[in-house]
C-alpha cells in the first residue's frame, strides 16, 4: 500500500466532519447555493470537496460507486483505508461519484421504493466549474427562484417526474459544492 | 471537555443519522427511518431531536433549547447542559443569537433567519398512528398517498363537535405529498413552519427522522366551509401586552383568578426590557420582589 | 406561580442530591458492594445483562446498585453504557450443544442421553421464608461430585432424526442487528428473537402465558431447558482462524410444538426457541412460546387475531426502556399542548351552549 493512501484524512474527524456535514446539509436544503467543503486531501482526481462528502456521509455500511476516472487504485485505496465503504457496481450504491458523463445513464441508479424512497443513491457529480447562474430552479429550499449551472436539464426534469423516488445530487469542485434534491424544478437556462 | 465523542454520539452513528437528514431534506415530509441510539436521557425526553442535534451541531454554533416555548423548564435545562458538556458549544435564551435550537411543543415567536436551523422532539412521528395502528399499513397508505382515513377523521370531528377538534399536533400536507405530523405544537404555530429555516425533525423511540427545507410548502389540512384557523387565547399578555403570542394560563390563587402569559419566554422577556407593559405587569414585579 | 416556573437549573441540581442520599439510605447500614450484588443477586444480575444487552456482570451489578434496585433503571444504565461502545467485530455463532451444562432437563423424554440434569433450580423449593437467612446463617457445605466431561446433545435432535420434528434450515446470512438498523416490518426471525430476548421480562411472560390460555394456543411442551457456560470465539482476520475470547453462561430453551400439518405438510412437530444470557429460565421460556407463536405464517396456520401472533403489536412493545420512556414522559410539561385543548373545549362547549339556547326559546 503506498503511503499517501494514509494521508488526506480528517485532522480533526468530530468536528471537521461537523462543519462539512452543515456545508452539505445547507445546500441540500437551498438548491442554488455553494459552500466550501475542505478538510479531506483525496488522490485526483477526486476534488478536496467530493473526497470530504465521502469522508462525512460514507463508510463501511455504504455501498459506493466509482465512475470512470475515478475507479482507480489511488481512490480505492484511500477510500478502503479512511472509509471502508464496499466498492460496487452502479445498481448497488448509495452513493456514487464521477463526472457526468461517467455517471450515465442515470437509469442504473437505485431511485427507492414507493414505501421506501428514501433508499435512492446520492450521486456526487464532480464539475469543471460551479456557478450560480444557469438554469432556473424552483421548489423546497427556494424562495421564488434560484439559478444554478447545471451539465443538462432533461436529466433533471425526468428525475423531478419520478417524486417522491429519484435520485439526489451533489455538485462539486475543487472546495466548493453545491445540491439538487429531486424536489426541484428545473427550466433551462 | 468530557471523555465521550464531540457531542456525544460516534462518529459512525452520526454519518447514519447525517445521511438520513439528507434523504428527509430530499424528501420534504417523508418519514425516513433511521438507528436511533439508547441516548443517556429517556425515550419520551427527547432523544430524537438531541441525536438530531448532536449530528448538525459544530462547535461554532451557538445552542437555544426550549420546552414548553420557555428555556427555564426543567426538561430544556438538562437537555442544554448536555450540550454544553458533550459538545462545549455556546448557549443563549435568546432567540436571535441561536443558530441551532431545539425544541419541544412550540415554534418560538420571532421569526426565524434563513442561518438558523430548528429541530424538534417528536414523540409519534406517524400523523396516522391513531387511526391506523399498524405500521405496515401507514407506510403503505403515504406510499399510495392515500389519506382519505385522516379526512374522514376531521370531517367526523366537524359533524360531531361543528368543528375540527385538533388543537396541537394538527397534520399538515407537505409539498402537496406527504401528510406530515409537526409534532404536538399548538395549532397556532402551523402557519409560522413556512419558513427561512431549516426544520429537522427527530423521533428517537420511534427511530424516523424527517426534514422540512426553508420555504417549502406546509398546508394544514382543512376544508373549504371550515377552514384551518390558528387559534389561542383571545387576551393579551398579562406581562408584555403582546396580542400576537400563543399564551399559558396561569392560575393565580385559590379563587380560580387566572392572568395569561407568553408562552414564548424570550420574547415576552425581549418585549418587556423594550418597554412594553402588560395589565398585570407591575403586580408581578410587586410579588417578586 | 408563574415565578416558581424559573430556578430548574437548581431544582434538579438539588433532585440530584437527594437521590444520592437516598440510595445510600441510612449510614449505620453498611454499604452494599458491587462485588456482593454482583455474587448475591445474580439472577437480578442476569436480568439486567439480558435486557440491556451486554454481558458484563460487574456492570450489571453496579447499574443494579446506582439503580436502587429498579431494574428497569439499571437495563436502562446498561443500554446507555452500551450504546456508547466501539465495535471491534462480531463474534462465531456460540454452539450450545458444547454447553458446559449446569442444568439440563427435558420434560418430553423420562430420560435422555446427557441424563436430567436438576441444577440450581428454585423448582422444588418450598417457598417458606427462611428465617435463618434473616440471621446470617452460613451455608452447609455441599459435597461436590465429579464434572461431566463429554458433550450434552440436544434432545430435539433425537426428535429429528426419525422426522418428527421440523427442521430448521440453516443459513450463512449474517442476520440484521436490532441495535444498529431500524426495525423494519415484517421482521424475519432472528430480528423478533434478537427483540425477545433483550424484551422486557414481564412482557414476554405475560405473552407467552396468553397463548397458554388460549389466544393462539400451540401446546409447547419443553424439549430441553438447559443452562450452563459456552465459549464465545471470534474470528481474527489477522490471524485466519477463530479463538476463544472468553465465556458466557446462557439459558437455552427448545419447545416442542403440535403441529397439525397443512395442505402441504404431514403433522410434525414444531419448535419455538428461547436463548437469553445468564440462568434467566423463566424467560427462555416464555421467549420459545412466543417465537412460536409468532411463526404462524411460515408454518401455514391460521392468524387468530391473537396478540401473541402479532408481530408488531409483540415487536413494538416489548422493549421496557422504549415503553417506560414514553409512559413517563407524560410527567414532562404539556401545559402548551394543555392549553391549546382548553381553548378547544370552551369554544366547543360555547358553540354547544349557544346552538341550544334559541331551540330552547321557541320551545317556550
Amino acid at each position: 500500500m503506498n503511503a499517501d493512501v494514509l494521508k488526506g484524512g480528517f485532522a480533526n474527524a468530530p468536528v471537521d466532519a461537523a462543519h462539512a456535514f452543515r456545508a452539505a446539509m445547507n445546500v441540500m436544503a437551498r438548491p442554488g447555493t455553494i459552500e466550501t467543503l475542505e478538510g479531506a486531501v483525496p488522490p485526483a482526481p477526486m476534488s478536496t470537496a467530493a473526497g470530504t462528502l465521502i469522508l462525512t456521509l460514507c463508510d463501511p455500511d455504504t455501498p459506493l460507486h466509482l465512475a470512470g476516472d475515478w475507479d482507480c487504485q489511488e481512490v480505492r485505496d484511500w477510500i478502503a483505508f479512511h472509509i471502508g465503504a464496499p466498492i460496487v457496481g452502479a445498481s448497488h450504491a448509495m452513493f456514487a461519484v464521477g463526472d457526468w458523463d461517467a455517471l450515465a445513464p442515470l437509469n442504473r441508479f437505485a431511485i427507492g421504493t414507493p414505501e421506501y424512497p428514501d433508499r435512492s443513491a446520492t450521486l456526487i457529480v464532480e464539475r469543471e466549474a460551479l456557478a450560480t447562474k444557469g438554469a432556473t430552479l424552483r421548489g423546497p429550499g427556494i424562495k421564488e427562484t434560484a439559478e444554478m449551472a447545471l451539465p443538462e436539464a432533461e436529466a433533471f426534469q425526468m428525475n423531478a417526474l419520478l417524486f417522491p423516488l429519484g435520485l439526489d445530487f451533489f455538485f462539486t469542485c475543487g472546495d466548493q459544492v453545491s445540491a439538487l434534491p429531486r424536489t426541484t424544478k428545473v427550466e433551462a437556462a | 471537555m468530557s471523555d465521550y465523542n464531540f457531542a456525544y454520539l460516534d462518529e459512525q452513528t452520526k454519518r447514519m443519522i447525517r445521511r438520513a437528514i439528507l434523504k428527509g431534506l430530499a424528501i420534504p415530509g417523508y418519514q425516513v427511518p433511521f438507528a436511533s441510539r439508547e441516548m443517556p436521557m429517556p425515550y419520551g425526553w427527547g432523544t430524537g431531536g438531541v441525536q438530531v442535534s448532536a449530528a448538525t451541531l459544530t462547535p461554532d454554533d451557538t445552542l437555544k433549547v426550549i420546552d414548553q416555548g420557555a428555556d427555564d423548564t426543567t426538561n430544556a435545562v438538562s437537555i442544554r447542559k448536555f450540550f454544553e458538556k458533550t459538545a462545549g458549544v455556546a448557549t443563549t435564551e435568546e432567540t436571535a443569537q441561536a443558530s441551532v435550537i431545539q425544541t419541544r411543543h412550540r415554534i418560538p415567536e420571532e421569526a426565524l433567519r434563513e442561518d438558523q436551523i430548528l429541530v424538534y422532539q417528536v414523540p409519534i412521528p406517524e400523523p396516522l398512528r391513531f387511526l391506523e395502528p399498524s405500521e405496515v399499513e401507514t407506510r403503505k397508505m403515504h406510499s399510495l398517498e392515500e389519506y382519505g382515513l385522516m379526512h374522514v377523521k376531521l370531517y367526523e370531528d366537524i359533524s360531531k363537535h361543528g368543528a375540527i377538534a385538533t388543537s396541537y399536533a394538527y397534520p399538515v400536507k407537505v409539498e402537496g405529498r406527504y401528510v406530515m405530523d409537526p409534532s404536538p405544537i399548538p395549532k397556532f404555530d402551523n402557519p409560522k413552519m413556512e419558513m427561512a429555516a431549516i426544520q429537522l425533525f427527530g423521533a428517537g423511540r420511534e427511530q424516523r427522522i424527517y426534514a422540512l427545507p426553508p420555504y417549502c410548502q406546509v398546508v394544514s389540512l382543512d376544508f373549504e366551509d371550515f377552514p384551518f384557523e390558528a387559534s389561542k387565547a383571545d387576551h393579551p399578555c398579562d406581562m408584555c401586552g403582546a396580542e400576537d403570542s400563543y399564551l399559558d394560563e396561569v392560575i393565580m390563587d385559590d379563587a380560580g383568578n387566572r392572568m395569561f402569559v407568553c408562552s414564548d419566554t424570550d420574547y415576552c422577556a425581549s418585549r418587556r426590557a423594550a418597554g412594553h407593559v402588560g395589565a398585570q405587569a407591575a403586580a408581578l414585579e410587586e410579588t417578586a420582589a | 406561580m408563574y415565578v416558581a416556573v424559573k430556578g430548574g437549573e437548581r431544582a434538579i441540581d438539588n433532585a440530584h442530591a437527594w437521590l444520592a442520599e437516598e440510595r445510600r439510605g441510612d449510614l449505620n447500614v453498611a454499604e452494599l458492594s458491587v462485588v456482593q450484588i454482583r455474587e448475591q443477586l445474580s439472577l437480578a444480575v442476569n436480568r439486567v445483562m439480558a435486557e440491556g444487552s451486554l454481558y458484563d456482570p460487574d456492570l450489571a451489578a453496579l447499574a443494579i446498585k446506582q439503580a436502587r434496585g429498579d431494574m428497569i433503571e439499571a437495563i436502562f444504565l446498561i443500554r446507555a453504557y452500551r450504546t456508547t461502545l466501539p465495535r471491534f467485530g462480531a463474534s462465531a455463532p456460540v454452539e450450545t450443544a458444547d454447553m458446559a451444562c449446569d442444568r439440563r432437563i427435558s420434560a418430553t423424554f423420562k430420560d435422555a442421553p446427557g441424563g436430567q440434569v436438576l441444577g440450581p433450580t428454585f423448582d422444588y423449593t418450598h417457598r417458606l421464608l427462611d428465617f435463618a437467612l434473616a440471621a446470617e446463617g452460613e451455608t452447609p457445605v455441599v459435597e461436590r461430585g465429579e464434572a461431566r466431561t463429554e458433550a450434552t446433545p440436544h434432545i430435539t435432535e433425537f426428535l429429528n432424526k426419525e422426522g418428527l420434528i421440523q427442521t430448521e434450515v440453516s443459513s450463512e446470512e449474517t442476520p440484521g442487528d436490532l441495535t444498529r438498523e431500524p426495525l423494519e416490518l415484517p421482521a424475519n426471525r432472528p430480528l423478533r428473537l434478537q427483540a425477545l430476548t433483550r424484551g422486557d421480562e414481564g412482557f414476554v411472560l405475560s405473552m407467552a402465558y396468553s397463548t397458554q390460555r388460549g389466544y393462539a394456543r400451540n401446546h409447547a411442551f419443553v424439549g430441553e431447558l438447559r443452562i450452563g457456560k459456552v465459549a464465545v470465539e471470534m474470528e481474527i482476520p489477522e490471524l485466519g482462524f477463530a479463538i476463544e475470547i472468553g465465556e458466557i453462561e446462557l439459558t437455552e430453551c427448545e419447545t416442542v410444538n403440535q403441529f397439525q400439518g397443512s395442505k402441504t405438510e404431514p403433522p410434525q412437530f414444531t419448535r419455538g426457541y428461547g436463548l437469553v444470557f445468564g440462568q434467566s429460565e423463566r424467560k427462555s421460556i416464555s421467549m420459545a412460546l412466543v417465537d412460536r407463536a409468532l411463526r404462524w405464517q411460515e408454518l401455514g396456520e391460521d392468524n387468530l387475531g391473537a396478540p401473541a401472533q402479532d408481530e408488531e403489536f409483540v415487536l413494538y412493545h416489548s422493549d421496557n426502556i422504549q415503553a417506560t420512556g414514553f409512559l413517563e414522559h407524560i410527567k414532562l410539561p404539556h401545559y402548551v399542548d394543555f392549553q391549546s385543548e382548553l381553548e378547544l373545549i370552551r369554544k366547543l362547549r360555547r358553540e354547544a351552549m349557544e346552538n341550544v339556547a334559541p331551540v330552547q326559546e321557541a320551545a317556550e
